[in-house]
């Protein structure tokens, strides 16, 4: 699989200020990867120097193989990449198709590419019919959909997305995430900054913690499984002495009780609740219920995020 | 640098000053003063008190009143760029502009000719018809047509720009420190007082505003835009809009 961004250690500092420090990861084409993070954690700065909008303090960093810090490489990184701001930065005062117009002529688009792509993305979005609208009368959803429609009007290799549902109501981050899953099918790379556990773990195939430094990277499952391990919840009829030392004698780590059910960390699930029952059952246990419970994304995100604090 | 991609963005902010009223305004209102104003007062003048415009000093008077052009055209582009910039500002609307593979340079220039253009069009056709009202209304006691001459062309072709090119450029430069569109107006409106002061230095005879004076203050003018120029463009950078404006 071809990689399509990468960092190496990659460091931005304001003054005395370390606002990324030393960041390496990879991003595949096709994949979405989520950059999550707390305000301030220094992701809309990493996406500003992998967009080439600021310089890297140290540290390297190639989009499709351009290095971003070389002049030459910046103005052809800017071309094969859609950026949309944490603020949608639209002009207000021009219609929603002059403000798509205007940048599929600054990407060089011919005049039928233009009006292909823009009825395309504009149907898709489902903002055709509100094409010569101003943009300052659009509500907060419909704007941020125009800004993504901006983003990919001359089809862009990769697509930056800093906090793209942030501030909407449910129906339209329902609908600018949906869209993200369409573009994904359409395999374009996405690199996504958000605070949104939940929509990171729905839509992307990577993740990474950031809080200046990056604290983790993989997929959502890995990460689950990675920081914490899972949990086996055993209900029984009742739990008493003899039980809990026929467990205590096996590999189970973490072993606690809640009423009548017995609570302990596995690494491997099939492995060791097998040989729990048994245990329990030899010790003249009752098994009713056994539970695997692996621990959610937000518990890694605010593991990792107290631990950095 | 490609001009064309400086003219796109041009272009654009020519649509949006189209919904602007206030940039209409601020457009409009000096040319209309200069060209009205002007001849109406010297008709005024000379009717109401006939040894106050000679053949001897009318001359004079005249290229004084001329210069009223440079401080207009220093005047009107102070609006434009302001609000081309600010409000872009406003609007969050130069991250996904910076974004581009524009050059610094062509966004750059790109706002100047969207704040330069309308002045110089507006400034030369107020001129025009200064020019004809003032040739109107004088025709009578000096005998001849004043307007054209070499004075007024040079006025036009060389001072003329040069004004609207240091308006322009301070404009970006104050812009950049400005959050609003009349904080950064008012603080615009500094750079055309010196050339008020000119003026009034003519009235008491500091200066003479002939074609001498006109070569003083062009070259005046000169370095004051290149040291703009130079400032414009270390203020005007991606990472200096995106990190340290305000």
């Amino acid at each position: 699989m071809t990689i399509l961004i990468e960092t190496e250690n990659l460091t931005k500092k304001f003054g005395e200020l370390t606002a990324v420090d030393n960041v390496t990861l990879q991003v595949n084409d096709g994949e979405i990867f989520g950059f999550l993070g707390p305000n301030g954690a220094g992701k809309t700065t990493t996406m500003r120097m992998l967009c080439c909008l600021i310089s890297k303090t140290s540290g390297n960093a190639r989009i499709d193989g351009y290095e971003i810090g070389n002049k030459k490489d910046s103005l052809k990184i800017r071309k094969i990449i859609g950026l949309v701001p944490d603020n949608v930065g639209l002009s207000e005062h021009l219609t929603a198709y002059d403000n798509l117009d205007f940048y599929g002529k600054i990407y060089d688009c011919t005049d039928a590419q233009r009006k292909e792509n823009i009825k395309h993305i504009l149907d898709m979005l489902g903002l055709w019919d509100k094409r010569n609208v101003l943009a300052g009368k659009f509500s907060k959803g419909m704007k941020q959909k125009l800004a993504v429609a901006r983003a990919l009007i001359h089809e862009p290799q990769i697509l930056f997305m800093d906090e793209p549902t942030a501030n909407l109501d449910p129906e339209a981050a329902k609908t600018v995430r949906d869209f993200i899953l369409e573009l994904k099918k359409e395999k374009k790379t996405i690199f996504l900054n958000t605070h949104n556990l939940d929509e990171a773990q729905r839509i992307c195939d990577k993740i990474g913690i950031l809080n200046t430094k990056l604290h983790a990277i993989g997929t959502p499952k890995d990460l689950e499984q990675k920081v914490r391990g899972r949990q086996t919840i055993i209900s029984l009829e009742q739990v008493n002495k003899k039980i809990l030392d026929a467990l205590k004698k096996l590999t189970l780590k973490n072993i606690t009780t809640d009423g009548n059910k017995v609570i302990f960390d596995v690494a491997d699930p099939d492995k060791e609740n097998w040989a729990a029952v048994e245990a329990i059952v030899l010790a003249g246990g009752h098994v009713n219920l056994v539970n695997v419970v692996g621990s959610t994304l937000e518990d890694v995100y605010l593991k990792l995020v107290r631990e950095s604090e | 640098m490609r001009l064309s991609k400086a003219w796109l963005i041009a272009l654009r902010d020519f649509k949006v000053f189209r919904q602007q009223k206030n940039i209409w305004y601020s457009i409009v209102v000096f040319p209309v003063i200069i060209s009205v104003l002007f001849p109406a007062i010297l008709e005024f003048a000379g009717q109401r008190s006939r040894g106050l415009l000679t053949v001897a000093n009318l001359p004079n008077l005249l290229d004084s009143f001329s210069f009223f052009i440079v401080i207009g055209a220093a005047f009107i582009p102070l609006g434009i760029a302001s609000y081309s910039i600010v409000g872009e500002k406003i609007e969050k609307s130069l991250e996904p502009l910076l974004a581009t593979p524009l050059t610094d340079g062509e966004i750059l220039l790109g706002k100047a000719i969207a704040a330069l253009l309308p002045a110089l069009v507006v400034m030369y056709a107020g001129a025009a018809v200064f020019m004809v009202g003032v040739d109107a209304v004088t025709f009578g006691k000096l005998g001849y047509n004043y307007f054209p001459n070499w004075t007024f062309a040079f006025l036009l072709l060389v001072l003329v720009p040069l004004a609207v090119t240091m308006s322009v450029l301070y404009s970006v430069i104050v812009s950049s420190r400005a959050n609003d569109v009349r904080s950064a107006n008012s603080y615009s409106i500094l750079i055309f007082l010196p050339l008020l002061a000119i003026y009034f230095a003519s009235e008491i005879r500091i200066i003479t505003l002939d074609m001498n004076g006109f070569l003083i203050i062009a070259g005046i003018l000169s370095a004051v835009d290149v040291a703009l120029y130079f400032i414009g463009t270390k203020v005007f950078q991606r990472e200096e809009i995106l990190t340290k404006w305000k």
